[in-house]
């Protein structure tokens, strides 16, 4: 089963490497991670996407709570979140194909942001099986290139209160 | 303007936040990225510098300075290969927890990425074996990384630190400040346990009919021998102990099954498959402890007691977790326990299984065996002495014959398994405990896999008591050989390489002896314990061909143990 994991960890360098090299030296599965600056400049959050049961899953976070340099984490799969991604498609057109391209792009609320007379580069958001499903759509048109965000998400309502990570909640609970 | 700030070079910083925590040795080689440090260490007094032979030997040192003591140790060491010689320390160091801060030298910070003279990354190197790495890129924040560094290693789970010192940092000068405390937003070790969960495991232990505590190093680190020992004698409780586990519980004791797993007794580990109640402190339920998993003591309920959320359920699912310090924990579950289980039965069944398979080994032949060479130490020095030994057979031996009676005196490398580690803990250990006797137990193979380092214990004059178990094998690869792979010994035979170890040692201005029978063994062990200005070393010749007994073959259930030999060898 398909996991969303939120990190908050210090923005410095090399804490991103320390996660990733997690991941490959215990053998978890990786299938996305996005990283970026929060509205504290010396903090990032990473968003992974992971999967494997849940005695899996508690070894990651447990093992992401063990690095020195991550503050919280969080199984956002277990609480109501928003998810979302970006994709940057660029669709070969030809004579006539180009309108049902542009019907497309605005079905998905996508924006053209490049064209040329052979291409056309749109960009679309939103929740990972839309992006799959724009996809799977302009495949047939002929797809030159995709270039994925991979997943951010954020846990709707309350705010996250403190950076703090407590490290005995998981395994007292 | 004038100015009375107290202004240092980065060398000076480094010393002096050395001395701020109490840092008496630094086990260390030089070379060209750390020379402004060594200027420094010119006559320095405190802390002193020991010169090793190789890197690898100075991790150890620290290693075995750090396990005997509970003090951090600290090494320094160039940069390129001088920091990856490290890594093998660094490795293990992790695997056992071991508190040591390694201190590694860097090219410039402007040619670092650019394939300069002994320039190796060896921050990303070490990341996935140390718990923490850093990196000092200014030398404004090199105080605040020395205690980041040593408050990371010793504190929580104790872990290997390594700090990597480009040489301008070090070149260069700032204010000197050392911090007062450190706050390390994302790193706050847990060391209270839960008091519901802690209630829940005193109430399980007063109703369980067959239960058993399976001791780990976690105990040692925490300084809960005491506790534990209270809690145990007070209501029974027998206690198993993991190779690291050793001397937390005198091995003495008549509640002591001893040490459990691949090479633990026959009783301990019919005990832990057969209990009720499985209450393991300080431990990780390493694969040589549980064999096949999905067999492993399927009948009990599983309290957990660690210090490191990580470790629980990661190998074995357990019914009753508790993070905390287990010297907390365990003293806290003592105070909660108003009544004690009723394990009179169940000591019946041990002591049977200890009549069923007794620990013993051959001693009709009057050839020299390595189980009588280990009881016999563990005689003449009535357990008080510090042990270290090298990885193999002769370790096992050790763990199974020596009687270990007080914590921090078993000092071997457990998680890693590594050779050569022998030699340089015991002189590591000298530096912390000069006045307790130290025996160092090797064998043929692992003693030159660091034989470098008798030059560092001759130089300081350590009387180490250096016992190489030699059978001419890689006695324990020989054992799986014959055991699992059609007696195919390749490699393993050293008969025909092996050194002449007497004139080896002599060499090095150690004092040396080798005995092959009984009669010798016993003679010399007053003079070997005599000498008390240099190592001697004793060139054990023991049977050839030996089995460590029981055995549990590696995948198997743990109560399926292999006994003694079925055909008899050579």
């Amino acid at each position: 089963m398909q996991r969303v994991i939120s990190v908050l960890l210090e923005n410095k360098f090399g804490a991103f490497n320390r996660v990733s090299a997690l991941f490959s030296g215990k053998g978890f599965n990786i299938s996305s991670i996005s990283i970026g600056e929060t509205e504290n400049k010396e903090v990032s959050r990473m968003t992974l996407v992971t999967s494997g049961d849940d005695k899996i899953i508690d070894q990651i976070i447990k093992q992401l709570n063990r690095l020195i340099e991550t503050y919280k984490v969080v199984d956002l799969t277990k609480t109501k979140a928003v998810y979302r991604e970006l994709a940057l498609i660029s669709v070969s057109y030809k004579k006539g194909t180009r309108s049902e391209i542009l019907d497309i792009c605005e079905i998905f609320q996508g924006k053209v942001v490049d064209i040329t007379n052979k291409s056309i580069m749109v960009e679309i958001t939103g929740p990972p099986d839309k992006i799959d499903a724009a996809i799977n759509i302009l495949l047939p048109y002929g797809i030159i290139e995709i270039a994925r965000s991979g997943m951010v998400a954020l846990k709707r309502g309350e705010q996250e209160r403190s950076l703090t990570k407590n490290n005995s909640e998981e395994a007292n609970d | 303007m004038k100015t009375t700030k107290n202004v240092m070079n980065g060398a000076q910083i480094f010393l002096e936040c050395l001395r701020k925590e109490n840092v008496e040795y630094i086990f260390g080689y030089p070379g060209g990225a750390v020379l402004k440090i060594y200027e420094e260490l010119y006559n320095c007094e405190k802390p002193r510098h020991i010169l090793v032979r190789h890197e690898q030997g100075a991790v150890h040192m620290a290693e075995g300075y750090a396990k005997a003591s509970g003090k951090v140790g600290v090494v320094l060491v160039t940069s390129g290969p001088g920091a990856t010689n490290t890594v093998t320390g660094i490795a293990d160091a992790y695997m056992d927890s071991v508190p040591i801060v390694v201190f590694t030298g860097q090219v410039p910070s402007g040619l670092i990425g650019k394939d300069a003279f002994q320039e190796a990354d060896i921050v990303g190197i070490t990341r996935p074996i140390t718990k923490h790495n850093y990196q000092v890129l200014d030398v404004k924040d090199l105080a605040a990384t020395i205690k980041a560094a040593f408050h990371i290693a010793s504190t929580g789970r104790p872990g290997p630190v390594l700090v990597d010192l480009p040489k301008d940092v070090i070149n260069s000068t700032c204010e000197f400040k050392y911090p007062e405390i450190i706050e390390l937003k994302g790193y706050k070790p847990n060391y209270i346990g839960n008091a519901n969960q802690i209630k829940k495991a005193a109430e399980k232990i007063k109703n369980s009919k067959k239960p058993l505590l399976y001791v780990g190093g976690g105990v040692i680190m925490s300084g809960g021998t005491r506790e534990l020992r209270l809690l145990a004698k007070e209501h029974k409780l027998p206690v198993a102990m993991t190779l690291q586990g050793l001397g937390a519980f005198p091995g003495t004791d008549e509640l002591s099954l001893g040490m459990l797993g691949m090479h633990g007794t026959y009783w301990a580990n019919k005990a832990i498959s057969e209990c009720d109640l499985l209450v393991a402190l300080g431990a990780r339920f390493d694969d040589r402890v549980t064999g096949r998993i999905d067999m492993f003591s399927k009948k009990s309920y599983k309290i957990h007691v660690d210090i490191d959320p990580a470790v629980i359920d990661k190998n074995v699912y357990v019914d009753l977790p508790i993070v905390g310090d287990v010297k907390h924990v365990v003293a806290s579950i003592a105070a909660e326990m108003n009544s004690s289980p009723d394990v009179d039965d169940w000591w019946k069944q041990i002591n049977e299984w200890k009549k069923e398979c007794p620990m013993n080994y051959d001693t009709a032949d009057g050839q020299l065996r390595t189980e009588y060479v280990i009881e016999q130490l563990s005689n003449y020095t009535k357990g008080n002495s510090i042990v270290v030994t090298d990885v193999g057979q002769h370790q096992m031996w050790t763990a199974q014959y020596y009687k270990f009676t007080k914590p921090r005196s078993l000092i071997t490398s457990g998680g890693l398994g590594t050779m050569g580690f022998g030699l340089p803990a015991g002189i590591g250990a000298y530096f912390s405990r000069p006045n307790d006797s130290i025996i160092v137990i090797t064998g043929d193979g692992g003693f030159q896999m660091n034989i470098q380092e008798l030059v560092t214990a001759v130089y300081n004059k350590i009387p180490l008591k250096i016992f190489i178990i030699n059978n001419s094998y890689l006695g324990m690869v020989r054992q799986w050989q014959e055991l699992f792979h059609g007696e195919k010994y390749s490699f393993t035979d050293l008969s025909d390489s092996n050194p002449d170890f007497v004139k080896v040692a002599e060499a090095f201005g150690c004092a040396a002896v080798r005995v092959s029978s009984i009669s010798e063994f016993d003679n010399v062990l007053d003079e070997v314990f005599k000498v008390n200005d240099k190592p001697v070393v004793v060139d054990c010749q023991v049977v050839k061909a030996d089995l460590v007994m029981p055995m549990v073959p590696a995948g198997g259930a743990v109560d399926k143990m292999l006994v003694r030999r079925l055909a008899s060898k050579e």
